[in-house]
């Protein structure tokens, strides 16, 4: 090998690295600034191929998709002096390159506690104001968009951050008051299983009171009916008696009195203390019948 | 990515690197040198090929030089086109970034990107994916309830979803935690609990469409299913004796109508007793009326003929059948006689205990009791006929 040879491989050699060296690319999910010596010369490069001067100037990329900062679960204090248990999360996007590196070099995790700082500050000033049943339902959404107002216009001030959207993914209450709610929910339900007893024995009691009713009723009726069939019985049996009877009412109480007599005296325990001057005795005496 | 180079730069310090290297290590420099030598020789062999020394040329012509060129830019182009080919499935979307940017995206068949300039992610857009969920959380009354819920959603933006946002899936997450949290929050327990369900689901999945495209993360949420929602366990007793106190009401209401069941017919019988009875009686007292008096009237007819001796007979037969039954004492005496003692108590008792044991021997002394009754009377009387003489 030629000493020129090798002049020539090295050559081409150089110009390849400063080549490549020169030449930057910023992907889609990313933004860069071009540093010039440390000093911002671009800022807010778009995706694509890019030129730069080698070893002079020095490119910084940042993700410019939307992220998010799911922050640790902090207790906040309500206006009720009611501490909730609030986990929060924040979308966010570097809206401003330049600004994001001023305030951050780039350091996503110093964002990340920058922007934490900053939505705690933010929700204990909101929730400060209200109640826990605020918070919990009311007009959350109200509440959210505010917030994220608020927090958008500092952010993007002061780091270059856009906040798209402040959430709450999760309220607990802590211990002790979560413990009166399960207390009072309780006694709700046995407040609620009480009455559906009390319920069905009402229902129970009106049912059975009607089903005596209904019988009482229906024998009532019954006894009404069979004491009237009774009675017509009765009246015709004594049309036939008296029309019969009529024809010689002497004879008829002669003959009744006489089966009266019968009926009366039928026992073997009847004990006859006679007297013997009837007619029935009166051949006893004397054949002559007096 | 800043925030990635130090990963990256660990990467690239990575001792294990060297580690590995370490076999060849001390070769390095020589095979360098090798190297370099060998392609002068071949590009010297290819412009004219003066020296035909070296390990590589002593076994190749000009001509095999040649060939082996040939083979390698055959395999270039092979790999070259290896690369550049692709096949999309049915399933999937490819995006295609050139030089880093977004450049197109790609439908399902066989598809060519540049190598190198292009960078091709394939992202499926059918399959419908599945986020499950599970928490505690509180209701609009303030009750606590546990809900399970599952989203089931589908990527419509490919581009969206691979470059728009970082880890759109645990957004979707959050998101859904967040949209649940406040669907349930602005609702009552009950509701969740029995039959608003539904309607919750269909609000958490407005809400949660709102916030996926808010977060412009390429996804459509095709369903979301309450799958359950419970009472916390530390109130569960509590809730299940509700239950139980439903099925007892339920029980209470069956006891009663059983009971009104039973009843209600069984007095109807009775009542039916009642009427039958009272119309049996009816027919009783019409049919003996009838029979006694078509008998009377008969008799009367008789009567009419002879009245002095039917009614003699009559009154005989009877008289005679009424004394022929009983005990009788027969007291033929006049004004009375204070001294007369009859045992009217023994007889009566006498009668009573033969009555029970239907005993001759007892039917005996009656009759002998009543016989010295008798005889003490007649004695009497004779003795009174006696003095009035």
């Amino acid at each position: 090998m030629s000493p020129k040879s090798l002049v020539l491989v090295i050559v081409a050699f150089l110009a390849i690295v400063v080549g490549l060296s020169s030449v930057y690319m910023v992907n889609e999910t990313e933004r860069a600034i071009k540093l010039r010596f440390g000093e911002v010369i671009e800022a807010d490069i778009q995706p694509g191929i890019h030129i730069k001067v080698p070893m002079i100037d020095d490119i910084k990329k940042f993700n410019a998709r939307i992220l998010t900062l799911d922050a640790r679960p902090e207790r906040f204090l309500t206006a009720g002096k009611k501490f909730l248990i609030v986990d929060s999360f924040v979308k966010w996007k570097i809206e401003n390159v330049r600004d994001f590196y001023r305030a951050t070099s780039g350091d996503r995790f110093r964002a990340a506690s920058l922007l934490a700082n900053l939505v705690n500050d933010g929700i204990r000033a909101e929730f400060a104001n209200r109640t826990v049943q605020e918070v919990v339902s009311g007009e959350r959404d109200e509440l959210m968009a505010h917030l994220t107002k608020i927090l958008n216009e500092q952010s993007e001030s002061q780091f270059g951050i856009k906040i798209l959207d402040t959430r709450v993914k999760g309220i607990d209450l802590p211990d002790d008051l979560m413990n009166n709610v399960y207390r009072r929910m309780s006694a709700e339900r046995e407040r609620e299983a009480r009455e559906l007893r009390s319920q069905g024995k009402e229902l129970a009691e009106g049912i059975r009171a009607d089903a005596d009713r209904q019988k009482t009723v229906l024998v009532a009726n019954a006894y009404k009916e069979s004491e009237v069939t009774r009675g017509e019985g009765d009246a015709i049996a004594s049309s036939v008696y008296s029309k019969a009877f009529n024809r010689d009412p002497e004879f008829y109480a002669f003959t009744r009195s006489l089966k009266a007599y019968e009926e009366t005296f039928n026992g073997q325990g009847d004990v006859l203390l006679l007297k013997p001057d009837s007619d029935f005795f009166k051949y006893m005496k004397s054949t002559k019948g007096k | 990515m800043a925030w990635n180079e130090p990963g990256g730069g660990n990467n690239d310090k990575d001792p294990w690197g060297n580690n590995n290297n370490r076999g060849g290590k001390n070769q390095g420099p020589p095979d360098l040198d090798e190297a370099l030598k060998q392609l002068m020789d071949k590009l010297n062999g290819m412009f004219g090929g003066k020296k035909t020394n070296g390990s590589g040329g002593s076994q190749n012509s000009g001509s095999g030089a040649g060939g082996i060129f040939a083979l390698v830019l055959v395999g270039l182009i092979a790999l070259f086109t290896y690369m550049s080919v692709f096949t999309i499935d049915e399933q999937e979307r490819g995006v295609v970034l050139s030089v880093g940017k977004y450049d197109r995206t790609l439908e399902p068949g066989l598809r060519f990107i540049i190598p190198f300039i292009e960078i091709l992610t394939p992202v499926n857009v059918t399959n419908v994916r599945n986020a499950e969920l599970k928490e505690l959380m509180l209701t609009q009354d303030e009750n606590v309830v546990d809900v399970a819920m599952n989203v089931q959603y589908r990527v419509v933006d490919p581009v969206s979803f691979s470059l728009r946002v970082e880890d759109p899936e645990q957004s979707l997450i959050h998101a859904a935690e967040s949209a649940l949290r406040h669907e349930v929050g602005s609702t009552n327990m009950d509701p969740i609990l029995t039959s608003g369900r539904t309607l919750l689901a269909a609000n958490v999945r407005d809400r949660l469409q709102r916030y996926m495209n808010n977060y412009q993360t390429g996804i459509e949420i095709d369903k979301v299913n309450i799958k359950d929602a419970t009472a916390p366990q530390q109130v569960k007793a509590a809730f299940d004796d509700v239950q139980s106190a439903k099925l007892d009401k339920e029980r209470y209401v069956n006891e009663a109508e059983a009971y009104a069941n039973t009843i209600v017919p069984e007095a109807r019988g009775k009542s039916q007793r009642m009427l039958e009875e009272a119309n049996a009686y009816k027919e009783q007292v019409i049919a003996q009326a009838e029979g006694e008096a078509d008998r009377f009237v008969k008799l009367h007819k008789e009567y009419r003929k002879a009245p002095t001796v039917t009614r003699e007979r009559l009154y005989l037969d009877s008289i005679s059948k009424v004394y022929g039954n009983s005990s009788k004492v027969l007291v033929d005496v006049d004004g009375g006689n204070n001294m007369m003692y009859i045992p009217l108590d023994k007889i009566m008792e006498k009668t009573r205990t033969n009555n029970s044991n239907e005993n001759a021997d007892t039917d005996g002394q009656i009759s002998d009791i009543t016989d010295r009754v008798l005889k003490e009377i007649s004695q009497r009387q004779a003795n009174r006929v006696r003095e009035s003489r």
